[in-house]
């Protein structure tokens, strides 16, 4: 039966799409088959969500091996949820990606592009779906590396450097999460992480153990961009091509905080938020970046690094929501990873077309924009109310479970810091609107020509989708609400 | 002695401090993925010093169907994989470190940082 | 019930008129045709509701979850239903304006300007209806970033300006302050519904975890982030806005924006915190202050603006702060009286827009300075002008008396006798900075000149501008009903005044 084997089909088909996109030698048949190798992908991916909802978690011994000894892929709701966002936010960017790789990437080398952006959702799928401590490492390094090179293809030179910044500090991340998982093997005999969590809770006055947690939780804050470990981040969004911007900034972080809620969960949510201040800690960092990256943001004048700056904020939110510690907060900080991947997404594939047809991102050339691209400016402008939080948009509604959790802790100047972070929101979006629509046109947005239906069409996919799961968000709202029962299950 | 009985994970925290320390402060980035180097042997040896039981041989069955005691060999394949890892990542920065080296004309981290303040 | 699917049809009145606009982009006639039709339906499907609430009926829409616990939930009680016809009743009149004076004008983006502007009307239906605190903030902001085009319409320096000020006051005190008050009370009380008698008293006494002191934190919280009431230092925004079009700042600028403020206002005080338990606990009292100053200092500003229309703004500020004044009060005749207040000012304040519009699109002055003389040429719209004048300063005859009287009654009533003589020295400071315009209107400038009508604007304008001046009178003959419809209802049975 094929249905059994979805969990394995999940990474291994984007896997294989890496190799074969490479032997095709051609751009246009390698986006060919990324696209349908992504929307299987992303079919899958509901597939296996709506198993998980229905039967409870989902275990897969890969090649038949049973755990100690074999890998085991286990799908609860927590990462069924993140496969679901990589799979979304996948197959509404290659959608995109044609025209933009087209103009972006040079002639020779559209097919590694897509061989690479394959082994990059390979990479983000395993990490999410494995359930070997280890198994995540190696899919970590897959995916860290697909992307250094993606970041290393941006036309701006800058985009090298950059490239060089992620690499150094993304290893030094991924060292550290090695190291921690050896002293956990070490500790617990087992690189299973559900033998791993059942163990670990008789031992967990070992100093050993402590420091695992510490280089764990610092080495996936690293990848998170947890402020102030943020300092790769913009640079590599704003310099990358803007297909790769958009899959990152959908996904990537995202799924570095997902490690972080399944490390609390294997650690036990007792341990991590009650014995030790990891919620304080968490909290307080994210409350800084928040104010620091919404302030940078409005002195930026590239709106692509601008809403690089928007993305260490909005990480800022939900490792807030996550830090809080408590049910709404940590259902807000999951139901946030959906939210503002759907936002940051359409908004990045907002400026990818900017990209493609007046080649540049500088806010002082997108002046008048608004008349000539209504369709693209309109979808920004949708989702860029997201990224505020207005009411009726995804992005307040996950804003109102972090706010209400702060308040219900009695956390009060977070609550403030994220309000007031909206009203830094306001200043950073609008000074785009005010340039795109109150602006008098530039001359270089003369004969400027609405882009094509293909790049447009994911676009209002997600922008609508962070619409419809701001007036009606009872199912990602459930589909949180569940991830994190399992993240708190520990909790006393 | 108990500080020589952890003998292993002071070289391995020597090691692991030379490396970080020589990513942070030099300005050279071929020397930069050098420490980096430095820092993922580091944790290479920790991983395979843990995996060591004492008096224990290779795990590999003896010929007269003998019982020994075996070091732990999960350690040595897992890095075995991390090694390839970390090949990649070297190969990969050193394939930038040439392309800005075309872009930039420079190495130096502080001459790359003006070039791009630099309109 | 029923009357359900009168609530269902008037939330989507306004949208299908936007569908209706956009079908009929190039046909203006049948454009602005979808705009007055929407207009009269709402308005008649407003009116069908009457007599069933005034019985004491409340229909109720449930739509769906929208957050954990919270319905984006609609329920009609009078104060909202009064709001709904003010609002639908005057979106006609304006439509008709509108016409008029968009194409006498020659404005651009006319069909941006119809479609948002529908697109305004049903935000204010949506919150008029409200059956909780996150439905009426969604709708308040959606009504927020449904005016900015309108506010921004004409495009260039001035506007982008005026743009940044609005957006920057109107978000800034509702993302921060106002949602956190609503969160808060969401944790505290465990509901956002609109109740009579307020949310925080169980058996008489206030729930448990409740003091006093939350709740005045909560009230200022509420009051200052309810920024389209207008309260000083929140006001900026208001005059920055008069670079809109007219009708805009006609319909939206006197009536739907800052109604929806001093609404918001009202119908917290009533049905979140409720009269009793904020006049048992004294609360408010320096918020009040702060309205008292708000009316006096936006009158001398007024007195001091040549511009007409941001002279009317500053007006519009005074007269809001009324209103929350009268809220504050935290009494029946007080709340009695701000809803009045509502009204009143409604059709005074469209009604003096409603000319400044004529004579900017006519005679081309927008300057109180440049008016001597004008009534000889315009007289119909200048004695409208005279009309709204009386009224905005409560003089008797007017609409506008009857607000003005229970609120210095309620004054009275509450012993704020300091309050008494700011409610009358606002009066007299909106006589000094309104009449004078009528005056020179009538009598300055050449004695000689003929009095005629055929200086007066296209004739929509002028029978939008006789429309509402007739009502501004015929409200003062209407007041009871409008006692008894705000007074019966709001406080039946549930809340006792003292």
């Amino acid at each position: 039966m094929i249905s059994a084997q979805l969990p394995a089909l999940q990474v291994i088909l984007p896997m294989f799409a890496a190799p074969i996109a490479i032997l095709l030698r051609r751009g246009k048949l390698a986006w060919m088959l990324a696209l349908v190798v992504t929307w299987i992908a992303f079919a899958i991916s509901l597939v296996l969500l709506f198993q998980v909802l229905d039967d409870g978690p989902i275990q897969y011994f890969f090649g038949g091996w049973a755990p100690p000894w074999g890998i085991e892929y286990r799908i609860d709701a927590l990462n069924a949820f993140v496969l679901v966002i990589i799979g979304a936010i996948g197959a509404a960017v290659l959608l995109f990606a044609g025209p933009s790789v087209e103009k972006e990437i040079r002639e020779g080398h559209q097919h590694l592009f897509y061989a690479l952006v394959m082994l990059l959702l390979a990479g983000l799928f395993g990490i999410a779906i494995t359930g070997d401590a280890f198994n995540v490492f190696v899919f970590l390094e897959i995916a860290s590396l697909a992307s250094y090179a993606l970041i290393a293809m941006g036309k701006d030179r800058r985009a090298l450097t950059a490239a060089f910044q992620y690499l150094i500090l993304g290893t030094v991340g991924a060292t550290f999460f090695l190291i921690g998982v050896g002293l956990l093997y070490a500790m617990t005999g087992t690189l299973n992480m559900a033998d791993m969590a059942e163990r670990i809770h008789e031992i967990h006055d070992s100093r050993a153990v402590l420091t695992a947690f510490a280089f764990l939780t610092v080495g996936i804050a690293l990848k998170a961009a947890v402020f102030p470990m943020h300092y790769w981040l913009p640079g590599a969004y704003a310099y990358a091509p803007s297909v790769v911007s958009a899959l990152l900034a959908g996904t990537a972080t995202k799924v570095a905080v997902y490690l972080l809620l399944r490390f609390i969960m294997i650690f036990g949510a007792d341990f991590a938020y009650v014995a030790l201040p990891l919620g304080a800690t968490l909290a307080v960092l994210a409350a800084i970046g928040i104010l620091v990256a919404s302030s940078s943001a409005i002195l930026q004048n590239d709106a692509k690094r601008l809403l690089a700056f928007s993305s260490v904020a909005h990480l800022g939110y939900i490792v807030l929501g996550v830090g809080l510690g408590n049910d709404a907060g940590v259902t807000g900080g999951i139901l946030h990873m959906f939210n503002h991947a759907l936002a940051k997404g359409a908004v990045f594939l907002a400026m990818g077309a900017v990209m493609l047809q007046i080649g540049a991102t500088h806010i002082n050339k997108l002046k008048g924009l608004g008349a000539v691209m209504p369709w693209t400016m309109a979808g920004f402008t949708v989702a860029g109310l997201s990224l505020i939080g207005v009411p009726l948009t995804a992005g307040f509604v996950s804003k109102w479970y972090i706010v209400t959790a702060a308040i219900d802790r009695g956390w009060w100047p977070l609550a403030v810091v994220m309000v007031v972070s909206s009203i830094l929101a306001v200043f950073y979006i609008w000074r785009i609107i005010d340039a795109v629509y109150f602006s008098p046109p530039g001359a270089n947005t003369e004969n400027v020509k609405e882009a094509p239906v293909i790049m447009l069409a994911p676009l209002w996919a997600l922008a609508g989708a962070s619409v419809y799961f701001g007036i009606d968000s009872s199912f990602p709202a459930s589909v949180a609400g569940k991830a994190a029962a399992i993240v708190l299950a520990q909790m006393p | 002695m108990a500080f020589l009985g952890t003998y292993n994970y002071w070289i391995f925290i020597t090691l692991m401090m030379i490396g970080l320390y020589i990513v942070i402060v030099r300005g050279n980035l071929v020397k930069k993925i050098i420490g980096l180097n430095i820092f993922q042997s580091s944790v290479f040896l920790f991983f395979i010093s843990v995996g060591k039981v004492s008096d224990g041989t290779a795990p590999i069955i003896l010929h007269d169907g003998g019982e020994a005691i075996y070091s732990n060999p999960l350690p040595h394949v897992l890095i075995l994989t991390a090694i390839v890892v970390a090949v990649s990542t070297s190969a990969l920065a050193l394939a930038l470190i040439v392309r800005i080296h075309e872009s930039y004309g420079t190495l130096q981290e502080e001459l790359i940082h003006e070039a791009e303040r630099a309109p | 019930m029923n009357e359900t699917w009168i609530i269902a049809a008037a939330l989507v009145t306004p949208l299908l008129a936007m569908v209706g606009i956009g079908v009929f982009r190039n046909r203006p006639n049948l454009r602005e045709g979808a705009s007055l039709i929407a207009a009269a339906i709402l308005f008649g499907l407003a009116v069908w509701l009457v007599p069933g609430v005034a019985d004491g009926d409340r229909p109720e829409l449930v739509l769906f979850e929208f957050l954990p616990g919270i319905s984006l939930g609609f329920q009609v009680e009078p104060l909202g239903l009064g709001f709904a016809l003010i609002g639908s009743f005057l979106w006609f009149i304006t439509t008709l304006y509108s016409i008029g004076y968009m194409r006498a004008h020659n404005e651009n983006n006319q069909t941006r300007f119809y479609l948002f502007f529908a697109l305004a009307l049903g935000a204010v239906t949506g919150a008029a209806f409200a059956a909780n605190l996150v439905t009426l903030y969604v709708f308040y902001e959606a009504l927020t970033l449904a005016t900015i085009p309108l506010v921004t319409h004409s495009g260039g320096e001035e506007s982008r300006r005026a743009g940044r000020v609005y957006v920057g006051i109107l978000l800034g005190t509702s993302l921060t302050m106002m949602l956190i008050a609503i969160a808060w009370i969401w944790i505290l009380t465990g509901t956002t519904d609109f109740i009579a008698g307020g949310v925080f008293v169980e058996d008489g006494a206030l729930i448990q975890g409740i003091t006093p002191g939350i709740l005045g934190a909560l009230l200022v919280l509420m009051v200052l982030g309810t920024g389209k009431a207008g309260l000083m230092p929140f006001h900026k925004w208001l005059p920055a806005a008069m670079v809109a079009p007219t009708p805009v700042s006609a319909l939206l600028h006197a009536v739907a924006v800052v109604k929806m403020g001093v609404f918001t206002v009202l119908k917290v005080t009533i049905y979140t915190f409720g009269i009793e338990t904020l006049s048992s606990f004294d609360l408010g009292r320096a918020l009040m202050y702060l309205a008292a100053f708000t009316l006096i200092a936006a009158g001398i500003f007024a007195l001091r603006e040549d511009n007409l229309k941001r002279r009317l703004a500053y007006s519009t500020i005074s007269q809001l702060a009324y209103i929350v004044l009268g809220a504050l009060l935290v009494t029946r005749l007080g709340s009695i009286a701000g809803g009045m207040t509502i009204a009143a000012h409604a059709f005074a304040k469209i009604t003096l827009f409603f000319c400044a519009g004529a004579l900017m699109v006519t005679l081309h002055k927008t300057k109180v300075s440049e008016m001597n003389g004008v009534g000889r040429i315009m007289p119909i719209t200048m004695a409208a002008f005279l009309v709204a004048s009386l009224s905005v300063a409560g003089l008797p005859f007017t609409g506008g008396f009857w607000g003005k009287w229970y609120l210095a009654l309620g004054a009275l009533e509450a012993d704020q006798i300091v309050m008494f003589w700011v409610i009358l020295a606002g009066s007299l400071l909106s006589l000094s900075y309104l009449l004078p315009v009528a005056v020179r209107a009538f009598f300055a400038g050449p004695k000689d000149a003929p009095i005629t009508l055929a200086g007066e604007a296209r004739w929509p304008m002028t029978v939008a501008i006789s429309t509402t001046a007739v009502i501004t009178v015929l409200l003062f003959f209407a007041a009871e009903p409008i006692f008894g419809f705000l007074d019966t209802i709001i406080f039946k049975g549930t809340i006792t005044v003292q």
